[in-house]
């Protein structure tokens, strides 16, 4: 069949979060990139709740933004709301979250990457890869649109998200389609499965929108964006982002939306057996909430803008697949939805995606060389979830084109680490959100320093410009400073010292004491105790910050290193990629099985695998020594 | 290349004359400083040569624990090829467990099974042909260990441990479900609550540590178990060694129901014998459950004494039994020889190649030579003790105390005014070291607790 036949560098499957930041990585890293989408209306679409970050989400973010990613930028310059969440808690679990004008964020979006270099935005389905047979599977050589037309490339990156084999379910009704109506891929799945790939079926679901017009506010309790807003990128200037913010809203759902819920369980494809794929706990339908915490009198109903230009309003907490007419009935029990319009029906969806054990930590197919994949296909959930997936098969896409070492970030050095590698690693029965619980090494991945951590892995990898990696390096250099004139700053029981603890309810000084002790007293801080420290140099906020959390928590944050310390050793040691489990002597069934499907990079990474024992690891350990014995 | 100093028990955990803990590790000779004070003057470990042999006491701060011969080797010339230090002290297991558990306070923690093995190995010192018998022993140890560990643990321990758990998880899962949603769970005078709870919990766990320092735990010594058709004296013999009443005598078949357990001391060894309920068949459920139990503790004995009515002949029972304990280390004692006997010692010994004895429980007759024979078979090897049944007891206590200082830090954490996200993390890892002593896996609790226990998102 004759055809287009093109060249790229770098295809990129998909321009959601994941796609977006895949193919900006890979056009700014210098390749020649081509992004493919079903909708060039739907870029950066945002199909589910309105706002970006959250706990532990907001840290994903500062995380792709210190790498040179662009989401902490793009809703920078889009959000309508700003929020610190869990300030009265410690700052490891600060987190930011900002209610996003959804059009805009799609638009400015798509602006960057209309204005990127070397980056071609083209409407297709992709319908199938395009590979070579070689040892032990594959190697990529492009990609097919269901137009037929071919364009080869030397990475490809799947983002396909929630399209693949849609199908979105409200009660009886069921549509073929993506998200939103839009249209599904329903070719790539098979191409995938053609090349071995396993594919899992997972669901999600979102609530209504509804006419804010028909809402009645004074029935609500309105919740305010911060006073002072904290941007997102570590690049952008805290002055620009004061705007004046809209509200969000509260309120409950009663016995009555629950009486009407559990009427009609039975119409529910949730509980009729409709619905075949897994869907997340974290994000239940209100059917699910009523069904499975029943002793529950109310739950909480967030009324939350779509945007300035739009009447929409997001009805989080009430996502549902019940039918049209129930869904009717059901947001008109919630108090100031009596009357309610419904602009857009709640539904649930279902899609194809991959088992992520599959994927190398670099997000790389393990048995097909070139192809990466990142997003909601590898069975996460979540915009910031897939935008940081897409950003680091982007960058590793151009890695493996340079035949360089990938960019793999570890659990205890960033948010992204962890998330990756419960992904590549742990068994994922359901779409995967980030979660503070899950990062052992918290108390040190905080969104106040995810530039320090990180930045230096974003200008290695080219990313990052060095106007700003500099910066950075000078930010690490006055915060070590500080540090050290402070240590060493003894403060005496004098007058002034006495007469500013007293104002801030502190216990008096008997005797001299440091001034890093004081700075460690709940009631204070170091910016506090400016009045009785003489030489003080002038410092930026976000120096004066970084020591304050240094000193404050410094006894936490030492055991936490030496934690790190434990578990970096394990890391380092690798495990050769053509290993044959099934010949090493002494593993258990069990855990040959699961290292053979897994196939660990490193101990460490072993370990983590559900069935494999200490013992295991200990065979595991004596086996490598052995081999390096024979080698030499 | 190892970051941690490890020790555990080298000798049988017998009443044996001398007892050798060792230990090794980077920081192995500085802990041992910290235990031992030597007889020398003002001289440490430390200051020695290696390949020294020292004589001093270890003490548990002012108060002297036991009078110790001690071996200093540094590395790279030991075993592990690490610093090395050996303990000799006097073989009391109540000794050898005191010091190990000093040690363990001390910064040193118990070894894996098979682990001064494997590092002697991953250090070099071990060639490749011998590669494959270190895995197998430790897998070996540690299919043990973890049997042991669940086998030993009574259930009403296990039962305190688990229930522990629950609470732990619980706080976590509470904390973790507010840093998560916290627009939809707060937490409001947390601190205070939490250390009223915790209070109660460090109490528990104290409680339970000095219920393991009386061996309730885990039971010590020779794993001697007693069987026999119902009504062949096995409780009249267990008394007859423990010299008391213990278990119910009756003429009526069935009258010991569970299993009763003894300590005893033979010259030196111990012998933690079990009486096991009559084996035959039985629809009674309690005295069911009592057989199945019995067939459980002869797999994991390390001595069978089997108990024959000499005064009747075998009955079809008696060879279900013997089948049961075939391949086990046994003595057989044909009992009752106060009365006429119908089984003879020589028709017993060429059913099977056990050492048979003639016995009367009930008048004492025999027992001194069954003494006698139990500690010429230990003594000559043919009964070993698994050292693993009380080392397992030891990492056990020691998971323990580290549960135990975690909750402190907690503690230490709310005194300090810290909030919660702080110290949630020290309240899993008591969770996953209470775990470790029950053999629990940690993988995803937390967050399936969360999940389980808090409605959740958007």
């Amino acid at each position: 069949m004759p055809g287009i036949v093109e060249m790229y560098d770098v295809c990129v499957v998909g321009a959601g979060h994941a796609g977006c930041e895949a193919a900006l990585a890979a056009a700014r890293l210098g390749f020649e990139t081509i992004l493919f989408t079903i909708s060039i209306d739907s870029i950066a679409f945002m199909p589910c709740n309105p706002n970006i970050g959250g706990t532990s989400k907001g840290h994903l973010v500062r995380e792709i933004d210190a790498l040179g990613g662009e989401m902490g930028k793009n809703i920078d310059k889009t959000f309508i709301q700003s929020k610190m969440l869990n300030k009265s808690k410690g700052p490891a679990v600060h987190s930011l979250r900002a209610q996003a004008d959804k059009a805009a964020y799609s638009m400015e979006m798509r602006k960057t990457l209309q204005e990127q270099k070397r980056l071609t935005i083209r409407q297709a389905e992709v319908s199938g890869i395009l590979t070579e047979k070689k040892e032990n599977g594959y190697r990529i050589v492009g990609v097919q649109t269901v137009s037929g037309a071919v364009y080869h490339c030397k990475a490809a990156i799947l983002c396909t998200g929630t399209y693949l084999k849609a199908r979105c379910l409200t009660g009886e009704m069921v549509s073929h389609t993506g998200p939103n109506g839009l249209q599904a891929a329903n070719y790539l799945t098979d191409s995938l499965k053609e090349h071995g790939v396993e594919i899992y079926r997972f669901k999600t679901g979102t609530p209504a929108r509804i006419d804010g017009n028909s809402i009645d506010y004074t029935k609500m309790t309105e919740h305010f964006g911060d006073d002072v807003i904290v941007p997102f990128s570590f690049t952008t200037n805290p002055d620009d982002v004061q705007i004046d913010q809209v509200s969000c809203w509260l309120t409950y759902t009663n016995e009555k939306t629950h009486t009407i819920i559990r009427e009609n369980l039975k119409r529910s494809p949730l509980f009729s057996g409709m619905i075949e794929g897994t869907g997340p706990r974290y994000c239940p339908s209100i059917e699910d909430k009523v069904v499975k915490f029943a002793d529950k009198e109310k739950h909480q109903v967030f009324i939350e803008p779509e945007g300035i230009h739009t009447n929409e309003m997001y009805i989080s907490g009430m996502s549902s697949s019940l039918p049209e007419d129930v869904q009717h009935a059901m947001y008109r029990t919630v108090p100031g939805l009596e009357h309610a319009k419904i602009v857009r029906n709640a539904y649930a969806i279902e899609y194809d995606c991959i088992n992520p054990n599959q994927l190398y930590p670099s997000l790389e197919f393990k048995t097909i060389s070139g192809l990466f994949s990142g997003g909601q296909l590898n069975g996460s959930s979540g915009y910031e979830e897939a935008a940081c997936q897409g950003l680091i098969a982007g960058v590793n896409a151009c890695m493996h084109i340079k035949g360089k070492e990938p960019l793999v970030l570890d659990r205890s050095e960033a948010y992204i680490g962890v998330l990756i590698d419960d992904l590549v690693t742990k068994e994922n029965t359901e779409p995967y959100r980030m979660m503070t619980s899950r990062a052992e090494y918290r108390l040190i991945l905080r969104q106040d320093n995810a530039d320090l951590r990180l930045s230096e892995k974003g200008y290695q990898v080219g990313l990052l410009s060095k106007e700003r990696y500099e910066w950075v390096l000078q930010k690490k250099a006055m915060i070590e400073e500080e540090r050290k004139r402070v240590s060493s700053v003894m403060l005496g029981a004098n007058q002034k010292v006495q007469d500013l603890l007293k104002s801030y309810q502190s216990i008096p000084l008997h005797t001299g004491t440091s001034l890093e002790e004081l700075i460690r007293r709940p009631e204070l801080n170091y910016d506090l105790l400016a009045p009785v420290d003489a030489d003080r140099p002038p410092l930026p906020k976000e120096v004066r910050e970084q020591v304050n959390i240094l000193i404050k928590y410094e006894g936490y944050i030492n055991r936490q290193m030496k934690q790190v310390a434990e578990f970096e050793r394990l890391e380092k040691k690798k495990l050769p990629e053509e290993l044959n489990y099934s010949e090493i002597h002494g593993l258990r069934i069990e855990a040959v099985q699961k290292l053979n499907r897994v196939r660990p990079v490193s101990i460490g990474q072993a370990s983590r695998i559900s069935g494999v024992s200490p013992a295991d690891i200990s065979v595991l350990l004596i086996y490598l020594e052995q081999r390096k014995n024979l080698k030499r | 290349m190892y970051s941690d100093t490890i020790a555990a028990v080298a000798t049988a955990m017998t009443n044996s004359g001398i007892g050798i803990i060792r230990i090794s590790g980077e920081d192995a000779i500085c802990a041992a400083d910290r235990v031992i004070c030597l007889k020398e003057k003002n001289t440490t470990l430390s200051d020695c040569p290696t390949h020294t042999i020292h004589y001093g006491f270890v003490m548990d701060g002012a108060s002297v624990v036991d009078e110790v011969i001690v071996l200093l080797m540094k590395a790279p010339r030991s075993y592990t090829r690490e610093n090395t230090v050996e303990i000799d002290c006097h073989g009391g297991t109540l000794v050898i467990n005191r010091i190990l558990e000093l040690l363990l306070k001390n910064g040193v923690r118990a070894a894996e099974p098979g682990e001064f093995t494997k590092r002697a190995f991953l250090n070099g010192r071990i060639d490749l042909a011998q590669a494959e018998s270190v895995i197998d022993i430790i897998n070996a140890k540690n299919d043990f260990a973890l049997k042991a560990s669940v086998d030993q643990l009574r259930g009403s321990v296990s039962g305190v441990i688990e229930d522990m758990r629950e609470k732990l998880i619980s706080e976590a899962s509470l904390i973790e479900s507010a840093i998560d949603d916290p627009e939809h769970y707060q937490l409001e005078d947390y601190g205070e609550v939490l250390q009223e709870r915790l209070k109660l919990l460090l109490e528990e766990m104290e409680q339970l540590l000095q219920n393991t320092e009386r061996g309730l735990l885990l039971k010590e010594g020779i794993r001697t178990v007693i069987v026999g058709r119902p009504n062949s004296g096995k409780s009249s013999l267990l008394n007859s060694l423990a010299g008391k009443e213990r278990a119910i005598v009756t003429d009526v078949a069935g009258t010991t129901r569970d299993a009763i357990e003894e300590q005893i001391r033979l010259h030196g060894i111990t012998l933690h014998v079990i009486d096991t309920a009559g084996i035959r068949p039985t629809d009674d459920i309690v005295e069911k459950i009592g057989v199945d139990k019995a067939k459980e503790y002869i797999e994991t004995s390390d001595l069978v004494l089997y108990v024959v009515d000499a005064s009747r002949p075998l009955h079809s029972e008696d060879e279900e039994i013997i089948a049961l304990i075939n391949g086990r280390n046994v003595i057989a004692l044909l009992n009752k020889s106060d009365l006429k006997p119908v089984i003879t010692e020589e028709e017993m010994k060429k059913n099977k190649n056990w050492t048979t004895l003639s016995v009367s429980a009930k008048y004492g007759e025999g027992i001194e030579a069954l003494e006698q024979t139990i500690e010429e078979m230990f003594l000559g090897g043919e009964i070993s003790v698994n050292d693993e049944v009380f080392l397992t007891n030891a990492r056990q206590k020691a998971f323990l105390y580290e549960a135990k200082e975690s909750l402190q830090f907690v503690m230490q954490s709310i005194l300090d005014g810290m909030t919660e996200d702080f110290y949630s993390s020290d309240l899993m890892h008591a969770y996953e070291s209470l775990g470790k002593i029950i053999g629990a896996s940690v993988e995803d609790d937390l967050v399936n607790e969360i999940f389980s226990k808090f409605c959740m998102g958007k």
